[in-house]
């Protein structure tokens, strides 16, 4: 069974704002295939299930609806790895100043 | 045909900007093509007295200006004896939202708040969303933010996502948009809807909130140095980072000091791409902004752009995603300043450019911006590498938008690109020729307008003009 979320729970919604075939005529051909999606935050108006049409209030005040895509949704943007690329990049800058300092 | 269809909404386009931004832009038409650009800068009423005022209440501004003594010895270390001006930076990331556009947004907030709207809204997907947000915060309005975020993948671009959840710190409503221009037709909607302030990126408000950015940094060089500055580099996009700073160094009395504007290349990569959304890199500061925006200022979403780059702008230049990288790490290991990456695009070009300076001589770059999770080279180079772009140390030369980013094996590799003003500005005049509508002919006040706002002059402006048409008839185009 879909996960349900009550009333007055920070969720996030899904709408499409433009099917592919309503694309401003200016936009390149890989973009006029896939639709224009949306997706906002708010605070749930009633108790609604993951999946199913559902109506948030958001921070603003606005009331919008859409498909219910995520109960408190996490935020998952991060640093990941070091990049090998970059790491020795201090040590050789540090060289370069070393070099410099001791040749005067 | 639906109320919010995409035709019925640009329809009303015109209404909509008019109610959200208060400004009747055509009281300022002096021809056909021409405007009183200075009046609808002076008619706010915001003066840099003003400015400076209303900023300091709201803490924006003020920020310190930092000698980069090792990073000036380092560009000395690969010059050639006598040369390696001394670098400095103006450390806006000490501004509330960590970015100098604080400074944009607080004119927005201040007047929304004057004029009794509910709200601030902008279609932004970088720093200055985070700065409304925070503005609107202050002022205790409401506040919705449009971003351009992901892809049809649900890819989110890392730095865009730190600006989603740093909007919603400040308590601000955040919509975020798949790729595609068609963002600033449901920014229409919004606008409608709530009747919200429409804190435009190319407002008067916007481009006078970046004037005290220029005359700080003149008077903190003035103070220190006794003299002002030789050289401002400010990483170039919309064209009001440009337009902004060298207004206010003018203000401060240096307008001797050059402006370079610098840019990230990514050309190649199209900006309403679904496929290059997440090879770009580079959420700004790059030519898929400052090309367009400086060839031809008005395609924005007021009628009249404040921001008008190719007027203010001395010299301009582009550097590579690997030289951005390059410096940023530098920046961080060698002067103790971690800073986001899309903020050292000018610092990248000064770099270079110090090289080429006299030893006595001041080259400044006028920005920072704070780094923080996916706003950082580590973010975006490991979203770059999923997305198959071959990342690997070489001569930066080597660089190719959206396939490879070069890291330069060492500083002396790191060397802009000149744009060709001329070909800038030849573009700029061909764009204007095409707007004049059927069967007018423009006007003494329009070639004096043209010649300002492509900083050369009315005999200038002639020559390319005729020769366009000429050109054009012979091609059987006219």
């Amino acid at each position: 069974m879909a996960k349900r979320a009550k009333k007055d729970t920070w969720v996030e919604i899904y709408k499409i704002v433009l099917e592919k075939g309503e694309r401003a005529p200016q936009v390149p051909n890989d973009t006029q295939q896939v639709p224009l999606e949306m997706k906002v935050k708010g605070f749930l108006v009633q108790d609604a299930a993951v999946g199913k049409e559902a109506e948030i209030i958001t921070p603003a005040g606005r009331r919008i609806k859409g498909r219910l895509l995520e109960i408190n949704p996490a935020y998952t943007h991060m640093f990941g790895r070091p990049i090998p690329e970059l790491s020795p990049i201090a040590g050789e800058i540090r060289a370069i100043l070393r070099e410099r300092r001791n040749a005067s | 045909m639906s109320t919010d269809s995409y035709k019925a909404i640009m329809d009303q386009k015109a209404e909509i900007m008019r109610s959200s931004v208060g400004i009747n832009y055509e009281k300022y038409t002096t021809g056909v093509l021409s405007f009183d650009y200075e009046a609808m800068l002076n008619d706010t009423g915001y003066d840099l007295d003003a400015t400076r005022d209303i900023q300091g209440r709201s803490a924006v501004g003020d920020t310190p200006l930092v000698e980069l003594k090792n990073l000036t010895e380092l560009v000395r270390a690969v010059s050639e004896p006598g040369k390696g001006a001394r670098l400095f930076v103006k450390d806006e990331a000490a501004n509330p939202s960590g970015s100098f556009k604080d400074r944009r947004a607080s004119l927005s907030a201040f007047e929304a708040k004057k004029k009794g709207y509910k709200g601030i809204a902008a279609a932004t997907s970088g720093n200055y969303g985070a700065a409304v947000a925070s503005q609107a915060a202050k002022a205790g309005l409401g506040c919705i933010i449009v971003q351009e975020a992901f892809d049809s993948k649900k890819i989110a671009q890392p730095e865009i996502a730190e600006k989603t959840r740093a909007c919603e710190a400040y308590g601000a409503e955040v919509v975020r948009l798949s790729v595609g221009p068609e963002l600033f037709y449901y920014f229409l909607i919004i606008l409608k809807e709530t009747g919200y302030f429409n804190a435009s990126l190319y407002t008067p408000y916007s481009i006078l909130g970046i004037e005290t950015l220029g005359y700080e940094l003149a008077m903190q060089v003035k103070a220190r140095e006794g003299r002002f500055p030789d050289v401002v580099v400010a990483t170039h996009a919309g064209g009001g980072n440009v337009t902004g700073t060298t207004r206010g160094l003018i203000k401060a009395g240096a307008a001797d000091t050059l402006m370079v504007a610098a840019s990230v290349d990514l050309s190649g990569l199209h900006m309403a791409s679904d496929r290059d959304f997440n090879r770009k890199s580079f959420t700004t500061g790059h030519t898929g902004f400052s090309v367009p925006f400086s060839t031809w200022p008005d395609r924005v979403d007021v009628p009249r752009n404040a921001a008008r780059s190719l007027r203010y702008m001395d010299r301009f230049v582009t550097v590579t995603q690997g030289e951005v990288f390059y410096m940023t790490e530098a920046l961080a290991v060698i002067e103790g300043m971690e800073r986001g990456p899309a903020g050292n695009t000018s610092l990248a070009a000064a770099f270079a450019i110090a090289r080429e300076m006299d030893r006595e001589q001041i080259i400044i770059v006028q920005e920072t911006e704070y780094t923080g999770a996916g706003k950082h080279p580590l973010g975006q180079l490991n979203l770059a590498k999923q997305m198959g772009i071959d990342v690997r140390r070489g001569d930066p030369r080597e660089n190719q938008p959206g396939k490879a980013i070069v890291i330069p094996e060492h500083p002396s590799q790191i060397k802009p690109v000149e744009m060709d003003l001329d070909r800038i500005r030849r573009s700029y005049l061909r764009n204007a020729l095409d707007s004049l509508p059927e069967g007018e002919k423009a006007t003494e006040k329009d070639l004096e307008f043209l010649a300002a706002d492509t900083k050369s002059t009315q005999d200038y402006v002639r020559d390319v003009v005729n020769e366009l048409i000429r050109t054009r008839f012979l091609g059987g185009k006219v």
